[in-house]
């Protein structure tokens, strides 16, 4: 584009949109649901000549980011993405390619794991990537996709971090629902972001080099990890500069969360990707009805952004961590992670409480949002809250008298 | 027909330079990197090995590497995807960025029998239906070796592997008979098959010279005498490895445009005892009584397969 242009996309094609801008050269790919029209769209560029490189049609997950991390070794941009069952087929080799500390970018289309199979979202797919070492960037809307690719390789691509970046949208939710999205030109991305330039050596045949030799002894092992954590907790700080200079030239600014009518609020859900629009819709529902609700939207995910949540939830009253994932026997993922950052400060909130909901694609209604604040109101109420109420309950066993005619459904 | 006139005659016309240096991590007597040692002489040194997690893992252990070229540790089942994306983006750089074509690289994945077998047949496969333009080089010692010695789909019936032990209800131990790697492969109709042993270097360097001339899968197969799996002494490698040949327990052949040549076929098949009584991996077979059955059930899968060519 010469350019800036707004088009309808969905998150999907928004996603394939930041990967031609962004002038990616490779792409190792495999199909998956919701994810596919990614793929399929960029497999049409590269096959007409719009975008210059190759596409590679893989046959796993587990082939496919391989040949990623590799082809990012070799010294090109790369881009590819996955969904669900996809990214738990190829942990192994994204835990393998962030050892390698190579820069690309993955989207991930947020599904819900088997078993029981399904194919609406939730997020125990990306919280399943958490420890795996690379960067994770959580959009809400279809302008997020597009940007956090952009922002993405700039991170990604910063000699103090060389790591992937992994880009969430919502399976369906966003994937699939059409929003304005400004494609700014190539020239004002290039002010952005330049051509690729490893910060490390890539393979070729006049610099032979050993990558990913073994080690042994601990202390080898916890160097090469230290050195990786150090480079993830730096990600913060070059998010920051590189969400800066996005600022500048594109007018757009994201910071490591999204504050929501949080200045008095004193009821705070704290939410992620497409679920949070409804989040926010509840919140100037709420504020019609004169209660003072406020959202934090997550938006960096890791390296985890401590001190700047911390500082942004403390001194309100409650706050409720809406997961839209499970740890059986555990609960919520991201809210032990949210109380340990606020434990050390004086003025965290009275209560703060574990909501799951959305598993499976199960839709967070606004009476949700009451039933929430409802359940402050009550000092002896449990948490976690399991947004699943007799509606759902109804909605099941009418499903379950078809599985089993003869059993005599049971109360609620 | 192509023609490819062999360089080597005699041992002594092999290239003298090496690029793996001595004193790696591996065992002592270890067939498969005296495989490997060949093969690069006639490689050269603008090659990325793309290993899998095995035995070979060691060679390249932080700060070492024995190798005049570059190497790339994967995972045990993708060294083949990973070879994949080598491969793409030195394309990707030669005809869009400018990348000198001095600068190629040669993209080599090296796994033993378990990865080629086993975990990453699939990916190995899928690769061959793409046509990647690389070599393939998997040791075989016919069991999970670095983890110990357990039971492949290399593995051949009658050996006694830790996962596959022999017991009075289990006498034979691994109770199939060994993959056919070969024929797997040649299914896909890649340039160039061939199986090649450390004791037959000429042929071996003639097989690597010729792939050096294709494009496209090349695939090797290398008799990988084991000493700590197999149960003998080191310095009797070069005999085990003579013996799996001269018996024709391993045939040493090539497959190109279509044909399977034996290139080293046995002239008198020595019988297969010969090979299996000297291992401790087949010791079962003969004491405390011999198992003349399974030893017979050995010898006709031996005589079956070159009856087909003889």
């Amino acid at each position: 584009m010469t350019t800036d242009e707004r088009i309808m996309l969905t998150g999907n094609k928004a996603a394939a949109w930041g990967a031609r801008m962004a002038q990616v050269e490779y792409v190792p790919a495999f199909p998956i649901t919701p994810q596919t029209e990614i793929v399929e769209t960029l497999a049409k560029w590269f096959a007409e000549g719009t975008m210059k490189g190759k596409y590679t049609n893989m046959d796993s997950e587990h082939s496919m980011f391989m040949a990623a991390g590799a082809g990012a070794a070799t010294g090109v941009r790369v881009f590819t993405a996955s969904s669900s069952q996809g990214i738990l087929h190829g942990m192994e080799s994204l835990y393998t390619l962030t050892g390698w500390r190579v820069p690309l970018v993955i989207v991930n289309v947020s599904r819900a794991l088997a078993t029981p199979i399904t194919l609406e979202p939730d997020h125990n797919d990306v919280m399943s990537t958490r420890d795996c070492g690379l960067i994770q960037l959580h959009a809400e809307t279809c302008q997020e996709v597009f940007d956090f690719i952009l922002l993405g390789y700039h991170i990604a691509e910063n000699p103090n971090v060389c790591l992937p970046v992994l880009v969430n949208m919502d399976g369906f939710y966003l994937s699939f629902t059409r929003e304005p999205v400004l494609i700014p030109s190539q020239e004002a991305i290039a002010n952005f972001l330049t051509a690729f330039k490893p910060a490390q050596p890539v393979f070729q045949a006049s610099q032979p080099m050993a990558r990913a030799s073994a080690v042994f002894g601990g202390a080898t092992y916890s160097y090469f990890k230290m050195q990786h954590n150090l480079a993830a907790y730096h990600a913060e700080k070059v998010f920051n500069e590189s969400a800066q200079k996005f600022s500048e030239q594109f007018g757009r600014t994201y910071e490591p969360a999204e504050k929501f009518h949080m200045d008095d609020a004193e009821f705070v859900f704290v939410m992620s990707n497409s679920f949070a629009t409804k989040g926010k819709a509840a919140v100037l529902q709420l504020r019609r009805q004169g209660i003072k609700a406020g959202l934090l939207k997550l938006r960096l995910f890791r390296p985890f952004p401590s001190a700047f949540i911390a500082e942004a939830l403390s001194g309100h009253k409650n706050v409720a961590i809406i997961d839209q994932n499970l740890s059986p026997g555990m609960g919520g993922i991201t809210y032990p992670e949210i109380v340990a950052s606020l434990y050390s400060h004086p003025n965290r909130p009275k209560r703060i409480l574990s909501v799951i909901g959305g598993l499976g694609g199960k839709d967070i209604r606004e009476s949700d949002f009451m039933s929430i604040i409802n359940h402050f109101k009550d000092p002896e109420s449990p948490s976690p809250l399991y947004l699943f109420d007799d509606v759902d309950m109804a909605s099941f066993q009418k499903i379950q008298n078809i599985a089993n005619p003869k059993e005599e459904p049971s109360s609620s | 027909m192509t023609a490819f006139v062999n360089p080597y005659k005699k041992i002594k016309d092999l290239h003298p330079k090496e690029a793996i240096s001595p004193g790696t991590g591996l065992c002592a007597g270890c067939g498969g990197l005296e495989g490997l040692r060949l093969a690069m002489k006639e490689l050269g040194e603008n090659v990325l090995i793309c290993n899998a997690a095995g035995c070979f893992t060691l060679l390249s252990v932080y700060p070492f590497t024995p190798l005049k070229s570059s190497w790339l540790y994967t995972t045990m089942g993708a060294p083949v995807p990973a070879a994949q994306g080598v491969r793409d983006a030195l394309d990707i750089r030669m005809a869009h960025k400018g990348l000198s074509n001095d600068e190629n690289l040669l993209v080599m994945a090296v796994a033993g029998d378990g990865s080629s077998n086993d975990i990453g047949l699939g990916a190995t496969s899928a690769a061959l239906h793409r046509k990647l333009d690389f070599i393939y080089f998997c040791y075989d010692n016919e069991a999970y070796g670095n983890t110990g010695f357990q039971l492949s789909a290399a593995s051949p019936l009658g050996s006694a592997t830790q996962t596959a032990p022999t017991t009075k209800v289990h006498p034979a131990g691994a109770e199939s008979f060994k993959q056919d790697l070969f024929e797997i492969w040649k299914a896909q109709e890649p340039t160039y098959i061939a199986t090649v042993s450390p004791r037959e270097p000429v042929d071996l360097s003639n097989k690597f010279a010729k792939a050096k001339t294709l494009q496209g899968p090349r695939m090797f197969i290398c008799m990988s005498p084991c000493p700590t799996g197999w149960g003998y002494d080191p310095k009797e490698s070069n005999l085990i490895a003579k013996l799996a040949v001269d018996t024709g327990i391993f045939p040493i052949k090539e497959y190109f445009e279509g044909k399977v040549v034996h290139t080293k076929p046995p002239k008198k098949r020595l019988p297969v005892e010969q090979f299996l009584e000297r291992q401790k991996r087949f010791r079962h077979l003969f004491e405390p009584e011999r198992r003349d059955d399974i030893i017979a059930l050995i010898q006709q899968h031996v005589d079956e397969y070159w009856r087909r060519y003889e």
